[in-house]
């Protein structure tokens, strides 16, 4: 599974960027259709991010991204803006996972980091481990466990639980039908 | 092999026999929280197209974000929740009238010592305060466990702080927690369990305990576990005749860090914007003058709380020009409040009683921060535009801190009043 863009980087250093930052309180208990997310998308922390994200798939910043409110509009609105991948140095845990589980992918990697610029263009591969930068140096990340790696595949944790849930009825299904047919 | 408390709960509700730091394990949780977000739980249940949810009798729900509704849409998010909670039966729902869900959630005897409690909201580790594993999560990982009843964790390191002697007047639970944020940062504990004990632990509230395990999640983690003890033990069943088994670490389980803290010097300390681990003691700190003043929350809403604001305000008034906002964080606190005096203490000093919710703290509700205003909270997070403007300023403190701060109109060192 391989994932590619161009890169919007804020500094290395970019550390502790917080939800609320991402995706301010007045926003979390109004249904914003995911179409309009992008509007509200870093509002405090980035004003013209909007336009930035419509050039740049991939965000690279510095350590502890989302940390704060367990908010999930903050992963949401990064993806719904036209993020495809973020790589830090470390994420808050709970942005971690909610990201994974709406299947945005999430990489920590120090050395990418520091090696990526701004406007770079990036590949990541998941299934490999590897981060290409300019179709040039290469990047050794942790590989996904297979079934987040599954997580990311199926589009998030909703849609992996509903492809389980089908995939059940239907072999329920079968079964009753071999039932039948047996009877 | 020993293990620790996180490590044994773990264990016992994967049915495996040993695991170790960085497993996955799946595990079935004994009961899940969500509040307003319900509505939008609800919407990501559905589309998972299973029909019914796994278990209505563990599923709780509580309204307190946008209590009291400010605009059609909060109005709408509540009566969607409403219809679900019909639809499916819910048996634990709290409409707008309980309190703030993670104290309603402790005083309803929902958390069980040795369980695993769930709650879509970062907050979530103050259920650690009962030796439970508190771990938040979120919406989409909520709506996963409503339709399966299951969930992935990750086995976590566990960092143990020792707090150790007697707490000097005017100094309280929550300048150790912001002390502890200077020590290790906003990052020092992320995907950690922290393990809260040491004498200054034994010989404290579990009221005390809730600001320390709610506020573990501003350290980045997992959970926050203070470990059951007597007064575990006399809070719990005072409040449910639910069966329980508390869980002890082994006594040579191994941490990954052991920390230390003294608290018989500590002096208030004071978060500074916009970061939660931006702090300095009360006797650095230059003339920073107040508009506002917020005491509530998940973090310090409880009665021990308005007591000991109401000592401070006792025969005081509070500074012109400054407003003081009480939250009392549950309606059976408000009533205890009210019985106790307390109320009336704050009413007379010049405070505003406001009801049991989680108010401005988020930003969303009530009297929220304007542009330039300067504002000092008993809550949990001072980000930017945390609590309304981006361009207005929030320092977190302690109930005690904040109370001095309104007789003054700046910011205050509690020990002269206590």
């Amino acid at each position: 599974m391989k994932i590619s863009g161009k890169v919007l980087k804020y500094k290395s250093n970019a550390d502790d960027i917080n939800t609320d930052v991402i995706w301010p309180g007045k926003y979390t208990y109004v249904q914003i259709p995911k179409e309009e997310m992008h509007k509200y998308a870093m509002e405090t922390y980035d004003p013209d991010f909007k336009n930035k994200a419509k050039s740049h798939q991939i965000l690279v910043v510095g350590k502890n991204l989302g940390c704060g409110s367990s908010r999930e509009q903050a992963s949401e609105c990064l993806k719904y803006s036209g993020i495809k991948a973020i790589i830090a140095r470390s994420f808050a845990r709970i942005f971690y996972r909610n990201s994974i589980n709406i299947g945005l992918p999430v990489i920590e990697s120090n050395e990418a980091v520091d090696a990526i610029k701004n406007e770079d263009d990036v590949e990541i591969d998941l299934v490999n481990g590897e981060i290409i930068i300019n179709n040039d140096n290469k990047i050794k990340i942790s590989k996904y466990p297979e079934f987040v790696l599954q997580l990311i595949k199926d589009d998030g944790l909703i849609n992996h639980i509903k492809k389980e849930n089908e995939n059940n009825k239907n072999n329920e299904n079968n079964n009753i039908k071999n039932n039948n047919d047996g009877e | 092999m020993p293990y620790t408390i996180s490590q044994k709960i773990l264990m016992k509700y994967s049915g495996k026999n040993h695991v170790k730091p960085g497993d996955i394990v799946i595990i079935e949780p004994d009961r899940v929280m969500s509040h307003d977000n319900s509505a939008f739980i609800i919407k990501k249940f559905k589309n998972t197209g299973v029909k019914k949810v796994w278990n209505k009798d563990k599923i709780v729900i509580i309204f307190d974000h946008t209590v009291p509704a400010k605009n059609p849409e909060h109005k709408k998010n509540h009566d969607e929740a409403r219809e679900f909670v019909k639809e499916q039966q819910i048996t634990n729902f709290f409409d707008t009238k309980a309190g703030v869900s993670h104290q309603v959630m402790l005083e309803k005897g929902f958390v069980l010592p040795g369980s695993i409690t769930m709650g879509a909201d970062s907050h979530s580790t103050i259920y650690g305060s009962l030796g439970a594993l508190g771990i938040p999560i979120n919406r989409t990982e909520m709506a996963g466990i409503w339709a399966t009843g299951k969930i992935w964790l990750k086995v976590p390191e566990t960092i143990k702080v020792i707090i150790n002697g007697k707490l000097p007047n005017g100094v309280y639970s929550k300048d150790i927690l912001l002390k502890l944020l200077d020590m290790i940062k906003s990052e020092g504990a992320t995907y950690k369990t922290l393990e809260f004990t040491g004498t200054t632990i034994s010989d404290m509230s579990i009221s005390a305990r809730m600001t320390l395990s709610n506020m573990a999640v501003e350290l980045g983690a997992k959970a926050g576990i203070c470990t059951f003890d007597h007064k575990t033990k006399e809070y719990i069943e005072s409040k449910t005749d639910e069966k329980y088994h508390p869980i002890f670490n082994d006594p040579d389980a191994n941490f990954e860090k052991i920390i230390n803290i003294e608290v018989e010097n500590l002096e208030p300390q004071i978060a500074f914007p916009h970061k939660v681990d931006n702090i300095k003691s009360i006797n650095q700190i230059d003339e920073i003058k107040i508009d506002q003043a917020y005491l509530g929350s998940c973090t310090n809403g409880r009665i021990e709380d308005l007591q000991i604001a109401a000592n401070i305000l006792q025969d005081k008034k509070i500074k012109d020009g400054t407003s003081l906002y009480v939250y009392p964080a549950s309606i059976e606190i408000m009533n205890e409040a009210k019985e106790l005096g307390i109320l009336n203490i704050l009413e007379t000093a010049g405070a505003k009683i406001m009801t049991a919710s989680c108010g401005p703290c988020f930003g969303a509700i009530g009297p929220t921060l304007l542009d330039k205003k300067i504002c000092i909270s008993s809550s949990n997070r001072n980000f930017k535009g945390r609590m309304g403007s981006p361009n207005s300023f929030v320092y977190l403190a302690s109930p005690a801190t904040v109370a001095a701060s309104c007789i003054e109109g700046k910011i205050a060192d509690p020990r002269k009043y206590s």
